[in-house]
């Protein structure tokens, strides 16, 4: 069947199996920042904004995305290069497999959340796993992203 | 992995109620989070998308809320921040992640009756009824107990009380499932107690309830009351836990969620 829908601004008309999961659509075009590391919509890497909302790609069906507006890391070519700075700055990112879900995730956070404490951005980011690092350097750079202490 | 050979979206529920019967393999859509997992061969997807069930809305004596809307939704939602002292979003804040709750549902959280679940425990220690499309609107303890039947879970009805509730998990790691969880709440003198993931489905522990609706209560007396619930109500063993250790933590979590509400002004 076919969809219609936004990538990074771009409108496009995609043919879709019924049981095609989004990520898998995206992968197919292209996109190769979505990964997919669980198949228990556990690890957060397939993590992609719809209409500017974060969402595991692995857990929607294509169909369920058609008329929305998605987001990927593609699309966000300066946001994404400001925080990986940070990021590989403080040593925080090992194999990089993880990078695009949690970029993805981060970015989100600093949309919704104002001023967030430490502990409000551990219960925003939990799901986004990593198997390479202990996650301190990853809260570090995200401090010094978002500017609090 | 789920195969679905065929997939619609229709635009009133009557249609979508129609289709779901046609055949025994027809389903219903939610988020999918949960269906993707399976491997379940679906004849005809039944997406509610154009139903326009993603809400919650306030009304004169309940709140409202569609099938179709997320976890969390319910989690940011200023009404469910402020009544029943947050309890809703307090159930849901730790399943999985935040993009997992941008897109599994209600409706399907619900209509499941997992007996993992976080929310129906939440939910079950307030006034809420269920409204399914074939069998009509009851209270949630009549809905958990009905066997099971074809149906679509339409909205939730949540009576507008000063209630005030408190939500407690126990995880042996942040964003499993829960060993157990206890819902705990207070309208003047009438309490309930609701204890899930035992690991069974989530029940109210009716003599306890019963008991705690005194003028004062005495720590001994509280002790006494979260031990009879944990006698009244059955615990199961699974790789998470035993029914023994179930039993011990729900009375140490009823304890704990009768300390908690008790100082809060219901009335
Ligand atoms: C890995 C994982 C971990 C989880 N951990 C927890 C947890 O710790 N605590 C917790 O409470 N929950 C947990 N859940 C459950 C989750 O919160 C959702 O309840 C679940 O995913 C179902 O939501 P969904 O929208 O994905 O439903 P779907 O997967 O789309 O549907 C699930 C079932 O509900 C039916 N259905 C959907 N909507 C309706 C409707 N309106 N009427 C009738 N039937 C309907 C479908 O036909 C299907 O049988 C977990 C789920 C997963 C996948
Ligand atoms: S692939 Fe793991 S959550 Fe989507
Ligand atoms: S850096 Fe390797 S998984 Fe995160």
């Amino acid at each position: 069947m076919q969809i219609e829908l936004t990538i990074n601004e771009k409108a496009v008309k995609w043919e879709v199996a019924f049981d095609e999961l989004l990520a898998d659509t995206l992968r197919s075009h292209g996109f190769l920042s979505i990964k997919t590391a669980c198949d228990t919509s556990c690890c957060g890497l397939c993590t992609v904004w719809i209409d500017g909302k974060s969402r595991l790609s692995c857990s929607i069906l294509s169909l369920q995305a058609h008329g929305k507006k998605i987001t990927t890391i593609e699309g966000l070519p300066k946001e994404a290069e400001e925080f990986a700075q940070i990021l590989s700055a403080e040593g925080a990112e090992q194999c990089g497999f993880c990078s695009p879900g949690f970029i993805m995730s981060v970015l989100a956070m600093k949309n919704e959340l104002v001023n967030p404490s430490e502990e409000e951005i551990i219960h925003y980011l939990t799901g986004n796993l990593c198997r390479c690092t202990g996650y301190m350097g990853q809260l570090r750079a995200i401090k010094t992203f978002l500017g609090v202490a | 992995m789920f195969t679905i050979i065929d997939l619609v979206q229709p635009n009133n529920l009557d249609e979508a109620y129609q289709i779901l019967s046609d055949k025994r393999n027809n389903t219903i859509l939610g988020g999918c989070a949960f269906l993707k997992m399976g491997k379940k061969r679906i004849n005809t997807g039944v997406d509610l998308t154009n139903l326009k069930l993603s809400y919650i809305q306030e009304r004169d004596n309940f709140i409202e809320i569609g099938a179709m809307t997320s976890l969390r939704e319910l989690e940011t939602h200023p009404l469910l921040k402020e009544y029943y002292n947050g309890v809703l979003p307090q159930s849901v804040r730790d399943i999985i992640g935040v993009q997992f709750r941008n897109g599994v549902t209600v409706g399907a959280s619900v209509y499941s009756k997992y007996g993992f679940s976080d929310l129906i425990t939440a939910l079950l220690c307030l006034d809420t009824e269920v409204e399914l499309f074939k069998a009509g609107r009851m209270p949630l303890a009549d809905f958990l107990t009905m066997p099971k039947a074809k149906d679509i879970l339409v909205r939730l009805w949540i009576k507008k009380t000063l209630r005030q509730a408190i939500y407690l998990s126990f995880r042996s790691s942040a964003s499993d499932y829960s060993v157990l969880n206890v819902a705990v709440s207070k309208l003047d003198n009438h309490w309930t107690i609701a204890v899930g993931a035992r690991p069974s489905k989530a029940a109210i522990a009716v003599s306890a309830s019963a008991m705690l609706s005194q003028e004062v209560l005495t720590l001994e007396e509280i002790e006494e009351i979260a031990q009879k619930a944990s006698e009244e109500l059955s615990f199961g063993t699974n790789q998470r836990g035993t029914a023994t250790y179930r039993k011990a933590l729900c009375k140490a979590l009823v304890k704990r969620g009768i300390m908690e509400v008790l100082p809060c002004k219901s009335n």
